[in-house]
């Protein structure tokens, strides 16, 4: 029987077992929409901003380790979804964007709503495609979700001419892909495993630095058993939070521009590092000329072109994370003695003891990492954290006991506020059964707020908590560090919405705090609501993320008072 | 420093811009860029010529295998090389003088036409080069260099 290209997209996302589409119709992909309407097999959102669909695809992507969906129309449709699309590629989520286009026909006459869009995402996605010909429609949808979850995971964008989507033939679709020119690398060089394995086990002074890549890869379990049988000391990325249990004695905490002192030192100090899935990004190595000047680095990634991109590899590895630490545990059990190093885990523990992760608590004031902190001892410990970017992202990941991978969700790589509020929704749709908690700015939340509709319309109760300091927090901490203090633009104070009242107009539940009883009992009740719930919370308005090492300085010069500034 | 790539690119909607956008992004400027297709194949084989720094080529050759369309990049010292370039000048010229110099780098009068004649040679690019400032006196009024192409030995 002949499809139209239309009814092929349907039929294409149902066999890619697809439950949701995230997305927001409009002149090109009527067709599509028109058979969205008289399908029963998915579910589809309407969001209220394409940028917001896209985040929410995003957030249930990372919360279930599935390939989110997302579907836009074209012009103003696909541009409102680059910054979505974007933040995707920056952290290799797996995602399928589909867009409508003006007819072939009118390609290239600057037809109203008409931009190049594969033009405009090419750079942001993994791979993207124009349909010219229906024939080709179910291959290219086929194709698309396999690039989307295969070797290194990303956004990947296919834009339908509307005359494309109207156009009749047969429906075919392919059993499996057969790329001559794309083969990933799954599994890793035995001789270079056995190398690095004999590397690990001559250090003195080694370090896991754990990156993002763990969680796609699904390795942390295995990485959880090496570093018990290994007792080698470990620090995660903003993007590896909760790979390891935040109590994990091996744990020294996240490394970086905010990461603890424990951490960067064992990073500045060690004699090997041990990279599984992390990409030595600026933000973690500092000034690259002192980094980790006395390592030797094995780097472990699916994507060659990671290795020795910044810094200079001696051992590299090139395959699926999990695949490679199981080649590499036999070695690692019969040969490394984890007595070996236990003067340098003293060493570090002593650093974890003399600067651990600290703020002047005060009963006055709020402080925005006693939220945090009390959050996590208020709601049960299988709650999905998502965050917005800023202040709030960076005492999330300090603060936050982290217990689990994909328990955070956050924009790492791009830094897109505006992320954290959809990216909670879509996660909550994801993972139905469990809380969804959304830390956010008075900046942050503003980039998105229309999609407390959707959550109000499809019931997907989520709890934003607002560390609300009336500035844009970490720009005004740049601004006070390293441009004496001149505040161009970043005090909020003179116009701020009345988040209760903006929240509550759409459907969603209110409270205002600016007392630590006052918190405790609004979370308490915001658990009961079954409802998307804003706490809005007043706190000190100066107060910095420390540590801190300034920007393009060695780890090892870091902040960590308030004084040293 | 001088680098030729070649890469074997599957012949899709927009694979060159794909290539090219490449080298932009990592502000990398291209020298030269041949293209066509490989006969009796569903592949094109592009020819880049490119200068700059071996780590800075390192990553652009990983991050064109990112490329899904890319089959192949072969970076090679062992090839042969040639480019071509074509050449008008006035018909006022000693015509016998430009031939023989044509001639000199594998070339030759091409198109004569009322006012003008048309020279064309095919020759290493550094040869080119030593074959446009030859013909400087003879006061060309338009030049056109098709690029470098390469087969490895």
């Amino acid at each position: 029987m002949k499809m139209t290209g239309a009814q092929m997209v349907i039929e294409s996302l149902i066999k890619e077992n697809v439950e949701v589409v995230f997305g927001y119709p409009g002149g090109a992909i009527m067709n599509v929409y028109d058979e969205i309407y008289k399908q029963k097999s998915f579910q589809h959102i309407l969001a209220k901003h394409e940028q917001g669909a896209v985040h929410m695809a995003d957030g249930y992507a990372r919360a279930t380790g599935k390939v989110g969906v997302s579907m836009v129309t074209s012009g103003p449709g696909i541009t409102n979804a680059i910054t979505g699309i974007a933040t995707a590629y920056a952290d290799s989520i797996p995602l399928v964007i589909i867009s409508g286009q003006v007819p072939t026909t009118a390609i290239g006459t600057d037809a109203f709503q008409e931009v190049d869009a594969v033009g405009i995402t090419r750079p942001v996605t993994k791979h993207n495609f124009l349909v010219k010909d229906v024939k080709d429609l179910p291959y290219v949808m086929k194709e698309a979700f396999y690039l989307a979850r295969s070797g290194r995971p990303g956004p990947v964008h296919i834009d339908l001419p509307k005359d494309v989507t109207a156009a009749k033939t047969f429906f075919k679709y392919p059993e499996k892909i057969d790329l001559i020119t794309y083969k990933p690398t799954y599994k890793g060089n035995a001789r270079a495993i056995k190398r690095a394995a004999e590397a690990i086990k001559k250090a003195k002074k080694p370090v896991f630095y754990i990156g993002g890549g763990a969680v796609l890869s699904t390795a942390a379990d295995i990485i959880r058993e090496i570093v018990k049988i290994t007792k080698i000391p470990a620090v995660e990325t903003l993007m590896a939070r909760g790979v390891l249990r935040f109590d994990c004695p091996f744990l020294l905490g996240m490394v970086g521009m905010h990461g603890s002192y424990a951490a960067n030192m064992a990073m500045n100090d060690a004699d090997l590092i041990i990279s599984l899935g992390a990409r030595f990004d600026d933000r973690v190595t500092g000034k690259i000329d002192e980094f980790a000047k006395n390592a030797d680095i094995v780097h472990i990634d699916i994507d060659p072109s990671q290795i020795g991109k910044v810094v200079k590899t001696k051992y590299p590895i090139v395959g699926d994370l999990k695949l490679v630490l199981e080649d590499m545990m036999p070695f690692l059990v019969e040969g490394v003695k984890p007595e070996k190093f236990e003067e340098w885990r003293e060493i570090l523990n002593r650093y974890k003891e003399l600067y651990p992760l600290a703020y002047n608590d005060s009963d006055e004031v709020i402080k925005p990492q006693w939220v945090i902190q009390k959050t996590g001892e208020i709601v049960p410990e299988d709650v999905i954290i998502t965050t917005d970017v800023g202040q709030h992202q960076m005492w999330a990941a300090q603060f936050y006991p982290f217990t689990k991978p994909r328990q955070m969700i956050t924009s790492g790589g791009l830094g897109t506020m505006g992320y954290g509020f959809p990216a909670a929704l879509g996660a909550k749709r994801g993972v139905k059964e469990k809380l969804v908690v959304n830390f956010s700015g008075d900046g942050s939340i503003m980039m998105n707020i229309q999609e407390v509709l959707t959550g109000y319309k499809y019931n997907l109760p989520v709890i934003n908590i607002i560390l609300n300091n009336n500035y844009l927090g970490m720009v005004r901490q740049w601004q006070s560090m390293f441009y004496n203090d001149r505040l161009s633009e970043t005090d909020l104070s003179d116009v701020q919405a009345d988040f209760v009242e903006l929240a509550e107009s759409m459907g969603a539940v209110g409270y205002r705090v600016s007392k630590k009883d006052e918190f405790i009992d609004a979370l308490n009740d915001a658990l009961t609501q079954n409802k998307v719930a804003f706490i809005d919370v007043q706190v000190d308005r100066r107060e910095d993320v420390l540590p801190m090492v300034p920007p393009n300085s060695p780890l090892k010069n870091m902040l960590v008072f308030k004084e040293d500034k | 420093m001088k680098r030729i790539i070649s890469v074997i690119v599957e012949n899709e909607h927009g694979v060159l811009a794909r290539v090219v956008n490449m080298f932009a992004a990592r502000g990398y400027n291209i020298t030269s860029l041949t293209v066509a297709p490989i006969p009796n194949t569903e592949f094109s084989r592009m020819t880049i010529m490119s200068e700059g720094d071996p780590k800075v080529f390192e990553q652009i050759v990983k991050q064109l295998y990112k490329l899904i369309p890319v089959y192949k990049v072969i970076e090679s010292s062992d090839f042969i090389e040639k480019e071509m370039t074509m050449v008008k000048f006035s018909i006022e010229n000693n015509l016998s003088d430009i031939d023989a110099l044509a001639r000199c780098y594998n070339g030759s009068i091409s198109n004569v036409g009322e006012k003008h004649v048309i020279v064309s040679v095919v020759d290493r690019p550094e040869r080119i080069d030593n074959f446009l400032k030859a013909i400087k006196r003879f006061k060309p009024v338009d030049i056109v260099r098709s690029g470098v192409s390469v087969i490895e030995r």
